[in-house]
């Protein structure tokens, strides 16, 4: 009984330590680390604080009493750097709008071929004025592009032959261009001459001496870069997964000497020969044996190895660091070839940064990590390659492809900043189709344009309250014509249901003023509907047929949807652009004698295209309808949409005697022969887009009863 | 000790000699251990209640509690700002080194009180409410961190909100005697009323070498670009006064001045406006017969009618935000939420956050000079794009203005994606709620490419095993120009054909389940998203009389 009652009390025992050496442990090992930091969080305070109080009436009511907001206002004009509210003279944009002036080019003065380019595009641009008293914006006729003292471009005595200019007035409202500054060894950004107040559109400039809102920041071009158009972007199609077969690629020159290099002597570090190739070469310059250091054989041998075209073309990202100076040619030959850009240049103000959002194009690394950029572009998602990839392309179309592009979108940044309140927002900037073709004077609500409906939530314009008004342009004969405007207003949304006598709809008539061609896309302030439907006075069409066009219109709202279509196609023998009305398999061009579009269209074509071409289509009387298909490829890059239609009405429009006379007509043809290729050279690019497909009701032609059919009125003859 | 008690217990021969005396042994014994074992548990369970009673003593913790640190007369002083500060610069990005979470880790000094050496304390108010608010808004948040070696930002709590309060010289000194100070290198100082008289400068006065500084009312002269975060002036209005959202739309006014201490010139011009307009305009002042007690702030007076102030602000569809001695006003802040369009005048103004907030959106931005034109300008806008504004004002003040918690942390995801700039939020997600909203379901796909004839398309069947129409369907599609693989799918294949069926869609019970799916489908997406449309696409020369031959699709309508 007792060694049980022991064995008892032993057992309990020995539990009671085994217990004990269990607790103590973990209490032991908690303890000093409570006790190292006795405010682990931030401490709730029990008393009283006193509050923030951000209202300073007293004191503004005694500043105000001594400081006029006009002192206040002028206070920093005599600092050295400039803002648009010291430096620039907005009185000089009032009342003529944004113009810019170019000085006349003088003789003996040499002036390189890109800048002769950039000259060139703004005299072609809708900004360009010859009157120096109507600018707003005056740009040299000096070259100021290369400014390195090595380089044959470079322009002597540019001090002295700024300072003569009369119009100079210490650079207000002067914009230069450049592209290089500085020269070996160090690269500075010194342009070698005084630019005052002048703004500065500079290529490779950096934060520290960018003058935030009022500098721009240009692309590095080539001077191969096309003037006008330029080639598309690479990507031709989406692949899903997104990666190519590199991963990340460089191929450039390792500087011996001088600076730049710091980045690029540590790529071989990361460089792995397998998805991640970037190679270095020490060839440059004459003299590049006398400084070559131990790397130089084996990175050169590497670097022979592999094909720059080809490794930008296969791979996911390219690197772009930096070079002699922040920016280099590869950034725009990655944007082109859909490479998404790693960009490795601290310090450099990326191009467009006031209204690009690179963050959705590029990725922007920093060089002092240079070794976590592999991990860093492994982790990014699919999704989000996919969508830079593709932001690269947009990018690219919409503002780096030519020499014209990157012109005007600085002028256009510089008009937003003089419009103030009416200038783009960003998602205009970054959105197709680009801001060159959205221009904020036309609204400032998304909505009205034809492009944002996804952005607003409503997937097209159906669900708007506005209903289709049609806008007949009846024609005369000759081409003095009077305009009908006939607003139809209805308050359902589908209008086939309704027969609209016609003295029940409102008949508004504008007489031309000018009796142009061009007026019949005037961007009328009758017109209050979204949709447009533009026709001619001979047009045959029916309620259904129309009824039908307006419902393929408001599933594709950007596009022009219309009846009788046309063709365009390359004439290899004559070296030019054909056009065709045979009836053909495909189609480009939809004529607006019969078809919807969206009135901002109107707006386009009044205000964005320059008055040379206008001109030409009023001298014609011809040709007004092409323009409108080339400016609305021109900016949707796609196709315009034909639609069904009777059969009876093709026919009616040839037997008619006038009608055919005028079709028959073989000056006629010649005429559009001849626009078709005036216009594809100042878009710099053929823009319109062949279609095979045409848009038919659901049941077209198919063996059901017609009375199951919608709009069986289309397939009567 | 164990051994020595396992030795005991090997000693049964001697227990029946000593009895009694073993028997008191062992209860000693056993009582050690269980006295032991009690003290153990005091001591590991007690250690809980005491440090939890600590941090209740925490909670309740004084701010008089906060160790007094004198500063010496001859202590060091920062240098000035260097305008030339940037992030590659003056920043040191090693400390935020590489993490999967791309997150920054954010360390808080802990709270000190500084005075002088004769023991005047450095700021007349010490810490305030709100800046106490922000603190501990950030170390609740995933961005902190109580490990001073892993941190990568640094914030004093010495509070620098309101510039009045400080004595200029010593805050300065203070904050070079924090211990990581290091040349001010990735340290963050908030402060919301910069400048004093008689200059009112747009920055902080106080030295503070390369500190990042979230300042409200910074001018384009004194913000570094991409370096310091513009922030608003916090309203404590924000707090006190509940104002529901108002839908977007028309208001009673259409240009509302609510502020009191406008400059001279400024209001004779909206008097001016006034007379011209009507009663479009509603200029309030301070109301000159009430008692000069807080409600004041909350009053405005037109001729001696009085006004509730901010929800006046809801009654207009645009409010005038002009500015003061300083660039920020708080106003700005009561203005978005009442959800009025602010209409600024604040020439050189860098407005709050506006590195990623797209003001254009939610405001009206007009130099000071056009003051008279303001109200044509405003008229010149289309309504639906006020209605946008209105909502987007309102949603801006939800998102980024509502609390200095929200202030807080929008600095710190602004300052955290320079850090991570392949992680950050893009534009659009700042800015647009609905983007925000459906970012899961924005297609990736979103170029406008017109899909080439080289690569083609790949052709997917899916076979019941009915092995003569799957023949017939591969011949058909084999012959197509563009065709680059055909996939067939064979479903069904252990099961014996089924019974002549001329086609699936003649079974009723077939039709009833699809029907059934699409309604579980659309339940599931919350709405129905497939679309009606009355067109299909067909062959330019579809079904025309035209010689099949020459068709680039023959007999496409003849089968």
């Amino acid at each position: 009984m007792q060694a049980k009652k022991r064995y008892l009390i032993l057992f309990s025992a020995g539990v009671c330590l085994i217990l004990l050496f269990y607790l103590q442990g973990p209490a032991s090992r908690r303890t000093p680390n409570r006790g190292d930091d006795p405010h682990p969080h931030w401490p709730h305070f029990s008393d009283p604080l006193r509050a923030f109080i951000p209202w300073d009436q007293t004191e503004t009511e005694d500043y105000n009493v001594r400081v006029s907001p006009r002192h206040k206002r002028d206070d920093n004009s005599g600092a050295y750097k400039c803002r648009m509210d010291s430096c620039f003279d907005f009185s000089l944009c009032g009342s003529n709008g944004f113009k810019v002036y170019v000085y006349p080019q003088q003789k003996g003065e040499k002036i390189s071929e890109s800048y002769r380019n950039i000259l060139s595009s703004i005299e072609s641009s809708r900004f360009y004025t010859s009157d120096p008293g109507q600018a707003c914006l005056f740009v040299l006729n000096l070259d100021t592009l290369d400014r390195d003292q090595l380089s044959p471009q470079y322009v002597h005595n540019l001090k002295t032959k700024i300072q003569n200019l009369n119009l100079w007035n210490n650079g207000r409202n002067h914009l230069i261009f450049n592209l290089y500054s500085g020269t070996w060894p160090d690269y500075t950004e010194d342009l070698g001459f005084e630019i005052g107040q002048a703004m500065l559109a500079k290529a490779s400039i950096s934060t520290e001496n960018f003058r935030p809102d009022f500098d721009i920041s240009i692309p590095l071009f080539s001077k191969d870069h096309p003037r006008t158009g330029g080639d598309r972007g690479y990507l031709k199609y989406n692949t899903i997964p997104p990666f190519r077969k590199y991963v990340l690629v460089f191929k450039g020159k390792r500087y011996l000497t001088g600076i730049g290099s710091d980045t690029r002597n540590a790529l071989h570090h990361v460089h792995n020969a397998e998805d991640v190739v970037l190679l270095t070469t020490c060839k440059h310059g004459k003299d590049w044996q006398k400084h070559k250091d131990a790397r130089c054989d084996k990175d050169n041998a590497e670097y022979d190895r592999y094909d720059y075209k080809e490794m930008l073309h296969n791979s996911t990202f390219c690197l772009v660091p930096r070079g002699r100076r922040l920016g280099s040619f590869r950034f725009l030959e990655a944007l082109q070839a859909a490479c998404v850009p790693v960009m490795l240049s601290n310090g450099w103000e990326l191009p467009f940064s006031e209204i690009i959002d690179w963050h959705t194009a590029a990725v922007i690394g920093d060089e002092r990590l240079l070794l976590q950029i592999p991990s860093t572009v492994r982790s990014i998602h699919q999704d989000r390659i996919l969508s830079l990839r593709q932001q690269t392309q947009f990018l690219w179309e919409a503002y780096f492809s030519s020499v014209e592009k990157i012109v005007l979108t600085t002028l256009e940044i510089i008009q937003d900043r003089v419009l103030q309140h009416n200038a783009r927002s960003t998602l205009m900037w970054n959105r197709l189709p680009g801001g060159l073709f959205t221009l904020p004077q036309f609204s400032s609500y998304l909505g009205d344009f034809p492009f944002f409906y996804s952005v607003l939530g409503n997937s097209n314009p159906e669900k708007k309250p506005h209903l289709p008004i049609a806008l007949v342009i009846l024609k005369t004969l000759i081409s003095l014509f009077r305009c009908i405007i006939v607003l139809w207003n209805c308050d359902k949304p589908l209008p086939a249901k309704h027969r609209w006598p016609a003295t029940s709809v409102p008949v508004i008539v504008i007489e031309g003023e000018s009796k142009v061609m061009s007026s019949r896309f005037l961007p009328y302030d009758n017109i209050r509907t979204d949709a447009v439907l533009s026709l001619d006075e001979d047009t045959v069409l029916s309620t259904t047929e129309v009824d039908f066009a307006f419902t393929v219109w408001q599933i594709f709202p950007e596009r022009i949807v219309g009846y009788p279509a046309r063709s365009h196609f390359w004439d290899s023998n004559k070296e030019r652009w054909g056009y065709t009305s045979k009836w053909t398999n495909d189609y480009s061009m939809v004529l607006t004698g019969a078809a919807f579009y969206h009135r901002y269209y109107n707006y386009l074509y009044t205000q964005y295209l320059p008055g040379s071409l206008k001109s030409m289509v009023d001298q014609l009387s011809n040709c007004e309808d092409i323009l409108m298909n080339f400016l609305v490829s021109a900016v949707t890059k796609m196709p315009p949409i034909k639609v069904t239609q009777k059969k009876q009405y093709k026919e009616t429009m040839m037997g008619q005697t006038s009608r055919a006379s005028r079709w028959a007509d073989p000056d006629h043809f010649a005429q559009r022969q001849m626009c078709m290729n005036k216009f594809a050279s100042w878009f710099g690019t053929m823009p319109l887009v062949h279609s095979q497909m045409r848009l038919d009701p659901v049941l077209f032609k198919d063996q059901v009863s017609i009375l199951r059919k919608k709009y069986r009125d289309i397939e009567r003859l | 000790m164990c051994a020595s008690v396992k030795y005991g217990s090997r000693g049964p021969a001697l227990i029946p000699r000593m009895k009694t005396k073993h028997r008191i042994y062992y209860i000693t014994l056993f009582s050690v251990v269980l006295l032991g074992l009690i003290a153990t548990g005091m001591f590991q369970f007690w250690p809980h209640s005491i440090e939890s009673s600590a941090e209740w003593s925490l909670d309740r913790r004084s701010v008089h509690d906060a160790p007094l640190v004198r500063i010496p007369m001859s202590s060091p002083i920062p240098e000035r700002g260097d305008l030339s500060c940037r992030m590659h610069t003056c920043f040191d990005v090693y400390r935020c080194g590489y993490n999967p979470k791309n997150k920054i880790k954010v360390f808080i000094y802990p709270l000190q009180r500084f005075v002088d050496e004769v023991g005047v304390p450095i700021s007349s108010t010490g810490l305030s409410r709100e800046y106490n608010d922000l603190l501990s808004a950030i170390s609740d948040s995933d961005f902190y961190t109580d490990d001073v070696t892993r941190a990568c930002l640094f914030i004093p709590s010495i509070d620098v909100l309101n510039q009045n309060s400080l004595r200029i010289r010593e805050t300065a000194q203070a904050l070079a005697m924090l211990p990581r100070w290091d040349k001010g290198m990735n340290h963050l100082l908030f402060n919301m009323l910069p400048g004093g008289p008689p200059d009112y400068n747009t920055a902080l006065d106080v030295p503070r070498d390369r500190a990042l500084l979230a300042g409200g009312g910074f001018s384009t002269w004194t913000y570094r670009q991409g370096y310091d975060v513009s922030i608003p002036v916090y309203s404590p209005l924000s707090a006190e006064v509940d104002l529901p959202e108002r839908q977007p739309g028309p208001r009673r006014y259409f240009i509302l001045s609510s502020q009191t201490a406008i400059h001279r010139e400024y209001r004779v011009e909206l008097e001016r406006l006034k007379e011209e307009n009507g009663e479009a305009l509603l200029l309030l002042d301070k109301c000159s017969n009430l008692s000069q007690d807080l409600a004041s702030v909350r009053k405005r007076c037109y001729k001696g009618q009085v006004y509730d102030y901010p929800q006046i602000l809801q009654e207009s569809s645009f409010c005038v935000v002009l500015r003061g001695a300083r660039l920020g006003q708080a106003t700005l802040s009561d203005v978005l939420q009442a959800g009025c369009v602010p209409v600024i005048m604040a020439d050189s103004y860098i407005l709050p956050f506006s590195e990623v907030l797209d003001w254009k959106r939610a405001s009206v931005v007009i130099p000071e000079e056009k003051l008279p034109e303001m109200y044509t300008i405003l008229k010149s806008i289309p309504h639906r794009q006020v209605e946008e504004m209105q909502r987007q004002a309102r949603w801006f003040w939800e998102a980024y203005f509502s609390s200095m918690k929200a202030i807080g942390m929008t600095t710190l995801q602004i300052i955290n994606d320079r850090i991570y700039p392949y992680a950050a939020r893009t534009y659009e997600e700042w800015n647009n709620p609905s983007v925000v909203k459906w970012s899961s379901v924005n297609s990736p796909l979103f170029l406008p490419l017109i899909p080439p004839r080289s690569p083609g398309f790949t052709a997917v069947v899916l076979t019941y095993d009915r092995i003569e129409s799957l023949f017939r369907v591969i011949t058909e599609i084999s012959k197509v120009p563009s065709l680059a693989k055909l996939l067939v799918v064979w479903n069904n294949q252990n099961k014996s054909p089924p019974e002549a069926i001329d086609g699936l869609s003649l079974d009723q019970t077939h039709m009833v389940e699809r029907s059934e799916c699409i309604n579980k489908f659309a339940s599931v997406f919350g709405t129905m998203p497939l679309k009606v449309v009355e067109h299909r696409a067909d062959p330019v020369l579809y079904k025309d009389d035209f010689p099949e031959k020459l068709k680039s699709f023959p007999n496409i309508g003849s089968l």
